[in-house]
């Protein structure tokens, strides 16, 4: 038994979510799909870790859930949206997320996002049929 | 017989839906995201549609990863949106109209596209917010709204070509209904972006504006790139740029461009908007 190699898996500092991560993960994002619901998340805040062991979720999986470390997560094969169920209502938001992924201040990560769009303007100017304000 | 009149395309971001409920859309950050939306809105209310498919994906709320379909169709009455886990409160239900859906399903299965029915359907933030800002908050929407999820999150997911050749059979499928309506199609999602990783923040204003330039007056010129080189420029999350391309499929080759408008960074993306006129 051999998992497929991609193209992509060459992308750097990029886990792209598919049957080699999500088939390992599922309990984990089985989890991280409960916190659609209220009632679990209030059952999770509780006692997080009763929380896993009542999911199956287990090992390195449940280390990295009690740890925060969403970074982990995503390597273990947590799936992003689901990992951001758990993130954004306690406090972490999908930049900060970011940011710690590449050990960065929040600030850090949202000046880089600017940066990377620098002369936006000017260039849609240039092209002409673009409303530009 | 119905009429597809046009096409347009927008980011569905959560962001845009906290902008709207915070008030936000004039605050410096967020005025030119939102100004560029002005004239799609003139276009839609110039050119009103009876029926408007939504093309986007599910993020975890209707769908799991027990079970994930392609392309998945909503052919029920009305969709409700629901708490996605991070506490946004969910909006009203959607209209739906089923006997249109239960038309496109028969079409499109018909024309080799096996797609998944859907009788029950959470729509979540990727169907709500693309009509949040372009039909804003209504208590009750003159239009039909129809949900066509298109899987992007669990990999393998669909071609830009596969995306474009739905597009084709849809179009077909909707000029074969024999009512007398008007219909336009939302492609949503994009542009470049990446959530997840040490690449996170990742955005390519130059490839976004050649994608928004093609997909508008040579959408084939998008199918050259597999789901790999897609990720690769334009970011893992910016995979969702091929369900402009269903949008696309299902215009004429020579759709009028109406509008664009592009900004970046919005939130963490590159955010396109394309009208396209097909009449």
């Amino acid at each position: 038994m051999v998992w497929n190699k991609h193209d992509y898996d060459e992308i750097e500092g990029t886990y792209v979510f598919d049957g080699k991560r999500a088939q390992p993960s599922f309990n984990l994002n089985k989890m991280l799909f409960s916190f659609n619901e209220g009632k679990n998340r209030d059952e999770f805040d509780a006692d997080p870790a009763a929380y896993c062991d009542k999911m199956g979720v287990t090992g390195v999986y449940k280390e990295c859930v009690l740890n925060k470390d969403f970074l982990e997560m995503l390597r273990l094969g947590g799936n992003i949206y689901y990992v951001a169920k758990m993130a954004i209502p306690r406090g972490t938001s999908v930049q900060a997320a970011g940011a710690a992924f590449q050990g960065i201040t929040e600030e850090e990560f949202i000046k880089n996002l600017q940066v990377r769009a620098e002369g936006l303007e000017q260039k849609i100017a240039e092209r002409g049929d673009y409303w530009n304000g | 017989m119905a009429k597809l009149i046009g096409g347009i395309t927008t980011s569905h971001i959560p962001a845009v839906g906290n902008a709207i409920n915070n008030g936000l859309t004039q605050t410096p950050y967020w005025k030119r995201f939102f100004d560029g939306y002005k004239p799609a809105h003139q276009w839609l209310e110039d050119n009103p549609a009876d029926i408007v498919i939504v093309v986007y994906n599910d993020h975890g709320l209707n769908f799991f990863l027990d079970k994930v379909p392609t392309f998945a169709l909503g052919c029920a009455a009305e969709y409700f949106n629901e708490d996605e886990g991070w506490g946004l409160p969910p909006r009203p239900p959607f209209p739906g109209d089923a006997e249109f859906s239960w038309h496109l399903a028969e079409s499109l299965v018909a024309q080799e596209f096996d797609i998944c029915t859907c009788q029950e359907m959470k729509v979540d933030h990727g169907f709500v917010n693309p009509i949040r800002v372009l039909f804003g908050d209504q208590e009750q929407y003159s239009q039909k709204f129809i949900p066509l999820a298109v899987n992007t999150v669990q990999h393998p997911v669909p071609s830009a070509k596969r995306c474009l050749d739905l597009g084709v059979a849809l179009g077909r499928a909707i000029e074969s209904y024999p009512e007398d309506v008007r219909v336009t199609i939302l492609g949503t999602g994009g542009m470049s972006h990446q959530l997840q990783g040490e690449r996170a923040g990742f955005i390519d204003v130059d490839f976004d504006l050649e994608c928004m330039d093609k997909i508008a007056s040579e959408p084939e010129w998008f199918t050259q790139f597999s789901n790999a080189e897609i990720m690769a420029r334009s970011g893992s999350e910016g995979i969702e740029t091929i369900m402009w391309l269903v949008m696309r499929g299902a215009l004429r080759a020579d759709a009028e461009i109406v509008h664009k408008h592009y900004h970046a960074p919005i939130s963490n993306t590159g955010a396109g908007v394309l009208v396209l006129d097909n009449q």
